[in-house]
């Protein structure tokens, strides 16, 4: 930990003062690209910041990590059931690859509001050429991003000296032809797309769709479908607002096109329904081809079982076969072929099933978690408060408490798993609910599509862990 | 105990201050989870549109209170039933409204008339019986499937609600009722107008509400103004 301490006054450029979490740094979202070589992450502020994985180095004997600042944290770790004892590698390490500003505060004058700059999703497109692209969304505006590398620069114009001022054409007696010099390599983004004015309600969600000419934008009551070259149109595609909105009960929470039938889609709700479309059946598609439901259990009925039934993600399995859903005490994978209830079921954090007055009145009750599935679809993961994070083996049906913290953490130490004690004795080692702190919550995390690498986003702090076997 | 189902009795309840030293009953709760919600609904972001996905959860919440409220036959606009009421009764402090209760659990909760120190009084079922003809200012919010034409303004139906929950005299029922009008409101102007203007007093008292008694919606009801409703509806049309 000291070693810690030394290098964070050393890299300045990277701290930020941990006595406070400054509202703008709060991370709201964190995504791998489909190679997992880079991790966006984007914030409250309207940032988004890049993370590039270094090339792989083997070495025989631990080095000192690098390491970036408060920022990030690069620990490892080995999930319990993967013990070994390789000789350690030197993984290639997430540094900062850009940064920018993606979406600004905005106010809309027709109804008196500011529109938030805080980067709700951000989804990146598979790589066709050198450079990178990414979607990036706040409540209201989508923007496609162009990050690429320029290590090149030309010099010798004619009409403007080496500063770029304007030449006196006078003075120019000869002609040279401009040639391409190198330079320190400069990552530059710039939007390329900005697909505006399209949702009267706050987007939650946006999915790439794998044919990559079109991709959807979810907002509570409709879902769009985009081309990305066309920017002033877009489909209506799903519409579940009502004609009186004082009828209005429940409101779509997240939606995802299938990995591979690019007219597939799904969207989740606040009553815990899921429902599956084929834009093949119509152009609106609101009659949905499947409908998932899980009934209601009578026993564990109370004034908040719609708000814990409320689905706050939904994601495909990479093979395409499998749902998976977040509800606010559980996460359930639903296979696509039975729609009348989940095949697994998870308790993420049960204990808190008699503390949910407490939590709706804190309004703890309304985040909304995130799940992640590992890229062979064989373990899922999702966050929880103290910022715990929980995984699920779904062949051994093994699970795991995590916590990302720094004060419990040192660099390359392996993370301890964690237990919260339900009533009579606590153990040492164990923490109790009552002492959970709710304001530490873990919403989003990333998984490395295809190894062992997780993305972590507590408050404003991002940790990185890698799987110690290979 | 919220969470899981509890069985109900009538009898249960507790007289004035004493109530705070013992589980609360399940109306007790209730009603306190009623009056906790209607003051979610109200609770804004100043400047930034409220989370829809929120409103609906507390507002189909509200409903739902309301529903079991109506089946008991306690849905009178809260008034009479508690005329001897200590007004801090009325918004209990999370502490007690999440007390463990020392109930069965499981069951569903089914309404049970027993002969407990309070009773529904005679006088009060015909207010009981006019106000389930007609709708509630709470479900005029999120009309459902209301065949009358008793729609009531957002601002107006919250504001009886305001004056219902500190008001004790039961003559406030008809003050409900009185005003409705046929104004409709789409839940967008509704939840986006509730933004204009500034409501300060309104969220610094919600800052203490979590610790207390004293319902926040009396600085509320003061602050709605003649004038700030006119501006409001100004503003929102």
């Amino acid at each position: 930990m000291e070693e810690d301490i030394d290098t964070r006054k050393i890299n300045n450029s990277f701290l930020r003062d941990h006595s406070y979490a400054t509202e703008a740094d709060i991370i709201s979202t964190v995504e791998f690209n489909h190679t997992g070589e880079l991790l966006a992450t984007g914030d409250k502020g309207g940032r988004v910041v890049i993370f590039q994985r270094e090339q792989e180095v083997l070495v025989e004997e631990q080095t000192p990590d690098v390491v970036l600042g408060s920022i990030l944290r690069v620990l490892k770790f080995s999930l319990p059931s993967l013990q070994s004892k390789n000789q350690v590698h030197r993984r290639g390490e997430y540094n900062v690859y850009s940064t920018f500003q993606s979406h600004e505060p905005e106010f809309d004058y027709l109804k008196s509001l500011e529109i938030e700059e805080k980067i709700n999703k951000i989804r990146w497109l598979p790589q066709q050429n050198a450079a990178y692209f990414l979607l990036s969304t706040n409540d209201k505006t989508v923007k496609l991003w162009k990050v690429s590398e320029r290590d090149k620069r030309p010099e010798g114009y004619n009409l403007k000296d080496e500063e770029g001022r304007l030449r006196d054409p006078a003075t120019i007696t000869t002609l040279r032809v401009p040639v391409l010099r190198p330079m320190d390599l400069m990552v530059e983004a710039t939007p390329r797309r900005v697909f505006a004015n399209a949702h009267t309600y706050h987007i939650n969600s946006i999915s790439v769709n794998s044919d990559y000419e079109t991709y959807m934008s979810a907002d509570d009551l409709r879902i769009n479908l985009w081309n990305f070259e066309i920017t002033n149109q877009s489909f209506n595609i799903v519409d579940i607002k009502p004609a009186n909105m004082e009828e209005l009960t429940e409101v779509i929470t997240a939606a995802e096109f299938h990995p591979h039938h690019c007219n597939t889609f799904v969207y989740s709700s606040s009553k815990g329904t899921i429902r599956l479309c084929d834009m093949r059946a119509s152009a609106l598609c609101d009659r949905h081809t499947k409908f998932f439901e899980e009934p209601e259990d009578p026993s564990n009925r109370s004034f908040f079982s719609e708000i814990i039934s409320s689905i706050s993600d939904v994601k495909f399995s990479h093979s395409g076969r499998y749902i998976m859903t977040r509800d606010y005490l559980t996460v359930k994978v639903w296979d696509l072929n039975m729609e009348n209830r989940p095949i697994e079921t998870y308790q993420v954090h049960d204990y808190l099933r008699s503390k949910l007055c407490s939590l709706y009145e804190n309004d703890c009750i309304f985040d909304k978690f995130e799940c992640v599935w590992n890229g062979s679809d064989s373990v899922i993961m999702t966050g929880s408060y103290n910022n715990f994070f929980r995984m699920f083996d779904r062949n051994t049906k093994r699970d795991v408490t995590l916590e990302a913290s720094r004060e419990n953490s040192k660099p390359r130490a392996i993370l301890k798993p964690r237990k919260v004690c339900v009533g009579g004795k606590r153990r040492k080692d164990e923490i109790s609910v009552d002492s959970l702190d709710f304001s530490k919550k873990i919403l989003h995390t990333a998984w490395h599509p295809s190894e062992n690498i997780i993305a972590v986003a507590a408050t404003n702090n991002l940790y990185i862990f890698q799987d110690k076997v290979n | 105990m919220f969470a899981r189902g509890l069985k109900r009795k009538y009898g249960d309840q507790e007289e004035g201050v004493e109530g705070f030293s013992t589980v609360p009953s399940y109306s007790l709760q209730r009603q306190s989870l009623l009056d906790m919600s209607l003051v979610k609904l109200q609770l804004c972001h100043m400047l930034v549109e409220p989370n829809l996905c929120r409103s609906v959860l507390i507002a189909n919440t509200v409903r739902q209170i309301q529903e079991e409220m109506s089946r008991d036959g306690v849905w009178h606009g809260m008034a009479p039933q508690n005329a001897e009421r200590a007004p801090i009764d009325r918004l209990v402090s999370t502490e007690i409204l999440c007390r463990t209760a020392r109930a069965a659990d499981g069951e569903h909760p089914t309404p049970e008339l027993e002969d407990g120190s309070l009773q529904i009084s005679a006088s009060e079922l015909p207010i009981v019986s006019s106000a389930q003809g007609q709708r509630s200012p709470q479900s005029s919010l999120w009309e459902m499937d209301s065949p009358q034409e008793n729609r009531g303004s957002f601002h107006k139906s919250l504001d009886h609600i305001f004056e219902t929950l500190e008001n004790k005299n039961p003559n406030s029922v008809e003050d409900l009722f009185s005003d409705v009008d046929s104004s409709y409101y789409d839940l967008d102007t509704v939840l986006t107008g509730m933004m204009s203007g500034t409501k300060p007093s309104l969220c610094s008292g919600l800052d203490g509400f979590t610790a207390a008694a004293p319902p926040p919606s009396s600085t509320c009801k003061s602050d709605l103004t003649e004038l700030d409703h006119v501006v409001e509806i100004l503003v929102e049309t």
